[in-house]
């Protein structure tokens, strides 16, 4: 009788291994379909009018000469006049028209008129008197809740303090229900004090949070490192730019194409705005060109091509977002800065910790991410200034909150290194039981880079004192994520003519989630992979999480594993007697059914499936929380050190090698799994040394929306970049735990300690750019010549 | 524009048409000139006559993959649009639209092109071979074999250009050092971050076509090497 645990080490001919992702030949062939290739007879383009202000009232549309325009289908209004927009590039209008061009064309001819407001974009650090506190306005809770990840009890506490600025109506908060916001938030809301919005204006100080005694603890510490460090927004820049194409099949059903991390979750967004039921819309999506946590919402632009459609007749209407769109208001993760202070005794050993922060997630403000990270510092200050403004709103990104907070945390960390003349490594290592239960882990991951790294050989105290311009530095990192298993659930279904068919409402970002549903279904079949077919992005399929978090590869393994288990063992019921054996005594491998302590004794899985008869097995394998045996797991930790070079005359950073150690439990693919961490890694490089969402603040739109000005890595910026996942006894067993997100948390402050390592002097902002380097340099200069 | 072991120029520095040469894209540019046209009008450009076609539809007649395809479009029509929207080839992407990612880049005559910067009809005449026309998923070609070993892909969205790309670098460098990989192939972008599956293919690639030497340097190469 098969059983759900995963397979011992011994008895995996699949998991773990490095294994070709399986859509590959779709992919490398142009044959992958994307949202934005699906194109079918009849086709509109729709096209959006953009608000060219950062904060405005509508005071006028007017659409006559798009109506009249030749090749217009349709238009809709998304806002109206009288209504307030707070950020530049904001929806107002759309049309849909036979093809791109006629739509580009007609949208120019739409005139809307604006009464200009004052807008404020800067994320700046807040004024000293600035008060604290400031009533919360509903759209900030939401923001906090969904995007920012902001903790329910945290964000209960600040309600309850601060009051709201809005008069909650039932409607409005069975609405919040109903798109997931939790309850004691909402119970929270019921109950609050309802304060007119504050004189405040931009800026929400929180009460400090107090840990330990941190004023004795700072007097009783010998060395105390002070220090500014940051991370401004950056936006997500999916090369498939978010979008959607609807069409109405019938007058009551909706067919939607997606560009989505949350397949399952569309029809539930559409249905109330649309009046339509849910069970009448159907999604599909093939591929997705890049979600990074900006795809989990239908967006306005997604609903708007239903309306499209409907008012054209039904046909389908497409709109996929320009590039300049995508990158001003489809996504951005919030900025982070602090200033800090931190104590220890001369021996390295942390007591305390002080910081004050500050950062935007847009008109929501945002939450405060958790510092000090993973490090907990006996004795804390802790103070946060949330700026809401006209940038438009954040959306999850990648690790939500963490490489803000890792960068922040572990700079000054290595600064008060630096200041006690100690080796960062040796440093981490002395105060790793301050990280908690993963410590262990922590330190096995941290010796396991050195030794990929040789940061023990190559380490030199601040700065490089070699001679010549270019100076090399080494820096290093931990980080952790929680992971987890998403619900899931999905259709397994065994043929008598022994074909597999494994069927989910979930989507593959490029993460490999159709390799490893592929892997986990002929693994517990003992079947090769092209034996089973897997079958995703499609709503008729059972549903499956959203791809947020690091929780896919577990919901999706876990269900999986779980389905098939049970086709098997129908299998096993109706197989048993010709092998004249009992059901449990049997098993599935190397092609064939078989008993499990006489293997002679065995059906090759074509035959075995013949004794089905004229009809498949099926079952539906479920993965939620509080199940037994639990197959996933959560929480991780990961290590990173970078060695890079800074020339002190031009103020270029080169990444010379990035060595990245990660854990995440029972590895599904090893090669997916390692190409998540070199994209994690790569990616890094383009935050800490390329991207930022620059703000105009005259204007108040951003100045580099486009692929010249906002700045990706490229294939020559990258260094050497080697990953080792740890995996065996100690990590195999805690089961399956998601990885998307850990990786991408340390590479700002590896890179951002090698470089103070280098030169001597930090550059306090990511992205370390020539100017940043620079002006640190000449600051440390006249730091000397005053000195 | 470095063209001697067919560097590409320092992304940043380059002008519209990746591997094309300043003199090239005066050349495709003068492509306007033999065009056949509906209704010729002369206007005047940089002091000879030239013929003006649109801003209607016309005619245009391409050759990709080896198979004509002809459709009725407006002049302004873009290469890519025409590929994408009118003869159903959704393998090259728009995303930056400008000359920037590379995520559009198809082959014109053997060179590797941004199809986002150069007209439909600029590109009459020319043979175009786009990613569909390199291989299918049942008969890969050796780049695209190289992509998939390597896992030179994520999302896949960039993975049609940087195929094509890699085609065309390794076609005019039989023989790359892992250095001139890194600069060959700097004019297209990924988000996932697919560059040390990149490199590695490109490697592998080259290796299954090269000589014996070039074969050792890519198992070296391996997934580890920068």
């Amino acid at each position: 009788m098969a059983e759900y645990q995963w397979p011992p080490a011994g008895k995996r001919s699949l998991i773990g291994k490095r294994i070709s992702r399986v859509d590959g030949p779709q992919k490398v062939t142009g044959r992958a379909r994307y949202t934005y290739d699906v194109h079918p007879p009849g086709m509109l383009y729709g096209k959006i009018v953009r608000c060219p202000h950062a904060h405005a009232r509508v005071t006028r549309i007017d659409t006559s000469a798009a109506e009249k325009h030749p090749g217009v289908k349709a238009i809709e209004l998304m806002t109206e006049p009288g209504k307030e927009i707070f950020w530049a590039g904001d929806e107002v209008v759309a049309l849909a028209a036979v093809d791109e061009i006629t739509a580009e064309d007609a949208a120019r001819s739409v005139n809307v008129e604006y009464e200009v407001l004052p807008h404020f974009v800067s994320d700046a650090e807040p004024p000293a008197n600035t008060p604290e506190g400031g009533p919360l306005a509903e759209r900030e809770i939401r923001d906090m809740f969904f995007t920012l990840q902001v903790p329910a009890g945290q964000i209960v506490s600040r309600i309850q303090k601060d009051g709201v600025s809005f008069t909650p109506d039932d409607a409005e908060l069975a609405q919040m229900k109903q798109v997931g916001m939790a309850d004691s938030v909402i119970d929270a809301i019921r109950h609050a004090k309802v304060v007119p919005p504050g004189k405040a204006g931009n800026y929400k100080r929180v009460a400090a949070q107090t840990q330990g005694d941190p004023d004795k603890a700072f007097a009783e510490s010998e060395v105390v490192s002070e220090g500014l460090y940051g991370v401004p927004v950056i936006t997500h820049c999916c090369l498939e730019a978010h979008g959607a194409m609807s069409e109405w099949t019938d007058p009551e059903h909706l067919l939607v194409h997606i560009s989505t991390q949350n397949l399952s979750g569309i029809p539930g967004q559409m249905a109330e705005p649309l009046h339509v039921p849910a069970t009448n819309i159907r999604v599909r999506q093939d591929h997705i060109g890049g979600g990074f946590g900006s795809k989990f919402s239908v967006d306005t632009w997604g609903i708007v091509t239903a309306r499209l459609s409907k008012k054209a007749g039904g046909k389908p209407v497409k709109i996929m977002l320009e590039r300049d769109a995508e990158l001003k208001v489809a996504g951005a993760r919030p900025s982070s800065y602090a200033r800090v202070r931190v104590g220890a005794k001369k021996d390295g050993t942390l007591l305390a910790w002080e910081h004050h922060g500050w950062g935007t997630g847009g008109v929501g403000g945002g939450g405060a991410p958790p510092i000090p990270y993973i490090v907990n510092v006996p004795n804390q200050r802790k103070q946060h200034t949330a700026i809401s403004n006209n940038i438009g709103s954040a959306r999850a990104w990648r690790a939500p909150n963490h490489p803000q907070a890792c960068l922040i945390t572990m700079a000054a960390l290595d600064d008060l290194a630096a200041k006690l003349r100690m080796d960062p490594m040796d440093f981490f290592l002395k105060n790793i039981e301050l990280t908690g239960p993963r410590a262990k882990i922590y330190a096995e991951e941290i010796h396991k880079a050195d030794e990929l790294m040789g940061w023990k050989k190559s380490w030199h105290p601040r700065p490089d004192s070699s001679v010549g311009p270019v100076k090399r530095g080494l820096g290093m990192s931990i980080h952790t994520w929680g992971g987890r298993g998403h619900n899931s659930e999905c259709d397994f279904a065994i043929h008598p003519d022994g074909s597999v068919v494994v069927r989910l409402g979930s989507q593959d970002l490029g993460t490999g989630t159709r390799t490893c549903i592929q892997i986990v279904a002929a693994e517990s079949l003992g079947l090769p992979m092209n034996a089973v077919k897997v079958e995703i992005g499609d709503t008729q399929f059972p549903p499956s999480g959203g791809s947020g978090g690091s929780t896919t590869i577990g919901g999706v393994s876990s269900s999986t594993r779980r389905g098939a288990v049970d086709a098997l063992n129908q299998l096993f019921a109706k197989v048993a007697p010709a092998l004249n054996a009992r059901p449990e005594e049997l098993e599935a491998a190397d092609g064939a059914v078989r008993v499990a302590a006489d293997p002679g004794r065995s059906l090759p899985w074509k035959q075995a499936c013949a004794k089905l008869g004229a009809m498949p097995v099926t079952a539906r394998g479920v993965n939620k929380s509080g199940m037994t045996p639990d197959l996933t797991n959560s929480g991780v930790g990961g290590a990173q050190m970078a060695d890079v070079s800074v020339d002190t005359e031009t103020g270029i950073v080169k990444i010379n090698k990035i060595v990245a150690v990660q854990d995440c439990g029972l590895v599904i693919d090893l090669k997916t799994a390692e190409s998540q961490c070199y994209g994690a890694l790569i990616m890094g490089i383009a935050y800490s040394l390329y991207e930022e969402k620059i703000m105009d603040e005259a204007t108040g739109r951003m100045l580099n929306p486009n692929m010249d000005f906002y700045r990706l890595a490229g294939i020559g910026d990258i260094g050497e970049l080697v990953v080792h996942m740890m995996t065996g006894p100690g990590y195999d067993e805690r089961g399956v735990i998601g990885l998307g997100e850990p990786p991408v948390v340390s590479p700002g402050a590896v890179i951002s300690n090698a470089v103070a390592n280098a030169i001597g002097v930090r550059v306090p902002f990511l992205p370390i750019t020539p100017d940043r380097v620079l002006a640190a340099l000449e600051q440390k200069e006249t730091r000397h010549a005053a000195v | 524009m470095g063209d001697e072991d067919g560097r590409k120029p320092k992304r940043g520095s380059r002008g519209s048409s990746r591997d094309v040469s300043r003199r090239d894209f005066l050349k495709i540019g003068g492509i306007a000139a033999t065009v056949p046209l509906v209704g010729t009008k002369l206007a005047t450009a940089a002091g000879t006559e030239a013929p003006v076609v649109g801003p209607g539809k016309v005619p245009v007649t391409l050759t990709v993959n080896g198979k004509t395809y002809t459709a009725q479009l407006e002049p302004r029509v873009t290469l890519l649009d025409a590929l994408r929207d009118s003869f159903d080839l959704t393998g090259a992407k728009r995303v930056c639209d400008r000359g920037a990612c590379g995520s559009c880049t198809v082959l014109l005559d053997g060179k590797a092109i941004y199809s986002c910067s150069v007209l439909a009809i600029e590109a009459q005449r020319h043979r175009i071979t786009t990613v569909e026309g390199l291989g299918d998923p049942d008969r890969l070609d050796g780049v695209q074999k190289a992509f998939w070993d390597n896992d030179a892909q994520q999302c896949g969205f960039c993975t049609p250009g940087f195929v094509v790309a890699t085609k065309a670098f390794l076609d005019r460098n039989p023989n790359p050092t892992p250095d001139q990989i890194r600069r060959g192939l700097c004019g297209n972008l990924c988000r996932c971050g697919t560059y040390v599956g990149v490199r590695a293919a490109a490697l592998q690639a080259a290796g299954a076509g090269g000589s014996p030497a070039r074969r050792g340097a890519a198992e070296e190469g391996g997934r580890r090497n920068g």
